[in-house]
């Protein structure tokens, strides 16, 4: 009974719990939205442009992209958290007086993100069917103009799944900015359950942070799959009959 | 008289290799002005090759495409490509966008119209093919022959001096492929200028002025349609005739 006494005191002292959570909501929810969001922007943002080197016809922009995707897909995100975090923040505050550590946390995570989302959208852009980009240039687009307006918007409404759950890996891995030193304002999630778990010598902060975390991403992966399901079955229920017959003639002709 | 601002075209000499694929050998195809030409021939002989070649999707090695008498070889491909229609033998319509969209785009982004301008005259192309209805749909909820004349009132909807149709009607289920190329017959008819990669001898025989009959990247026989299908010179002409009809 003891043991069961210590476990439940040590994991769901509901006081502790209740004394960190309204902390948690002002100031550790913003700060990680923010770090998650932003990252995730920026990360879409260079992650359509690392796509468009991956496929273009210039090899030496093909072997950058290449280059970055393997290096920053590669690398665990302690790692480089911590070494732009702590490397980079003197010379940021030397230049620019700088010393929230959310830029360069956001750098961090950015170039993580872009390095998965470009391959994210590479796959998709390339699962474009060749045709889309042969009507487009016949009808007098340029390579550029065919690829912003037709290619690429059917490219990225392929992968928005992928793309969701790359959304909540940023939101987990903004824990990691802990590492960089926050003041109590900047502190996100993880920090502010840490803090008070170190304080009190008590988990439950940390259990409250993981609920708080699970609200968070937990729909998330349902919108994955309600996009992924609607983007499979919207389509099959509008098919009209004689859609259907040419299918099959299709096939028969094969 | 002829409803369409059409135009002639001749291409000359084309070469075209894929390493050391040697695709087009020297062809010679002149279309004039409002007249259909089709071009036949074996699977891989390089018929819709050729039709890339003349609006310059892909480049030549050598040879020359002459566009109402001046080369255009020199011009800004895109911009010649505005002044020929394509038409394909998988549709390709732009699934993310409705039909209207579809044939209003290039309008709105390469004409310049304004967006009421150019949903109008989308509108109207629509019309034509008959499919005005369906102007909100999205091609996946059309049929095959539906989707194709889509695809031609796109590209007529840019007024093209000249149209290709690459094997158009081949991905058609049978019942879909008459309207497809009754529409043809139309254009055909009202003096646009056509070049027409088909396997459909009967619209070959029935409804071009001049049959180009290709195998292994050269022009075997070119004529009017009784001199090949009816007198068929060439060994390879009547095998592959035989082989169709």
């Amino acid at each position: 009974m003891d043991v069961l006494e210590q476990f439940l005191k040590t994991f769901f002292d509901w006081q502790a719990m209740g004394e960190v959570v309204p902390q948690m909501l002002t100031v550790g929810l913003p700060n990680t939205l923010i770090l998650a969001a932003s990252s995730a922007i920026l990360g879409c943002f260079f992650g359509l442009i690392l796509a468009v080197m991956g496929i273009s016809r210039n090899p030496v922009s093909r072997w950058i992209a290449r280059v970055y995707t393997d290096i920053f897909r590669g690398l665990p995100a302690i790692l480089v958290i911590v070494i732009i975090g702590i490397g980079l923040g003197p010379i940021l505050r030397q230049l620019t007086g700088i010393t929230n550590p959310f830029p360069l946390a956001i750098f961090a995570l950015t170039l993580m993100a872009a390095a998965y989302i470009g391959e994210i959208f590479r796959s998709g852009i390339q699962s474009v069917d060749k045709g889309q980009l042969e009507a487009s240039r016949a009808l007098g687009f340029s390579y550029g103009s065919a690829m912003i307006l037709v290619v690429i918007p059917q490219g990225i409404r392929r992968v928005l799944p992928a793309l969701v759950n790359q959304l909540i890996s940023l939101i987990k891995e903004s824990s990691l900015v802990y590492l960089l030193g926050v003041t109590a304002t900047q502190r996100e999630i993880y920090r502010v359950a840490n803090d008070s778990a170190a304080n009190s010598g008590n988990m439950s902060p940390l259990i409250a942070a993981g609920v708080l975390y699970l609200c968070m991403t937990v729909p998330l992966t349902h919108l994955v799959n309600y996009i992924d399901k609607r983007m499979r079955e919207g389509k099959a229920q509008k098919v009209e009959p004689d859609e259907k017959a040419a299918i099959i003639g299709k096939g028969a002709q094969a | 008289m002829s409803e369409f601002n059409s135009g002639s075209l001749t291409a000359s000499n084309i070469h075209l290799a894929f390493g050391s694929n040697k695709v087009l050998r020297g062809i010679d195809l002149h279309v004039p002005q409002g007249t259909t030409a089709s071009v036949i021939g074996p699977s891989g002989s390089g018929k819709s090759t050729l039709l890339r070649v003349m609006n310059r999707l892909i480049e030549p090695d050598q040879g020359d495409i002459v566009l109402d008498g001046k080369s255009v070889l020199k011009d800004n491909p895109d911009e010649l490509r505005r002044r020929i229609g394509m038409v394909f033998q998988q549709f390709n319509l732009f699934p993310h966008k409705t039909v209207l969209q579809n044939v209003s785009l290039a309008l709105v982004k390469l004409r310049k119209m304004s967006k009421d301008q150019a949903n109008a005259k989308a509108l109207e192309q629509l019309e034509l093919v008959g499919l005005a209805h369906k102007a909100d749909a999205r091609p996946g909820n059309l049929s095959g022959g539906q989707q194709q004349r889509v695809a031609i009132a796109r590209a007529l909807a840019m007024e093209p001096e000249v149209m290709f149709f690459d094997e158009a009607t081949s991905a058609l289920d049978p019942e879909l492929v008459k309207g497809v190329l009754a529409l043809m017959t139309d254009l055909s008819k009202g003096g646009m200028t056509m070049v027409v990669v088909t396997h459909e001898m009967g619209f070959s025989r029935n409804v071009s002025d001049t049959v180009t009959f290709m195998d292994a990247g050269v022009v075997v026989e070119t004529g009017s349609p009784e001199e090949l299908f009816t007198a068929p010179k060439t060994d390879r002409l009547k095998g592959f005739l035989s082989d169709v009809l």
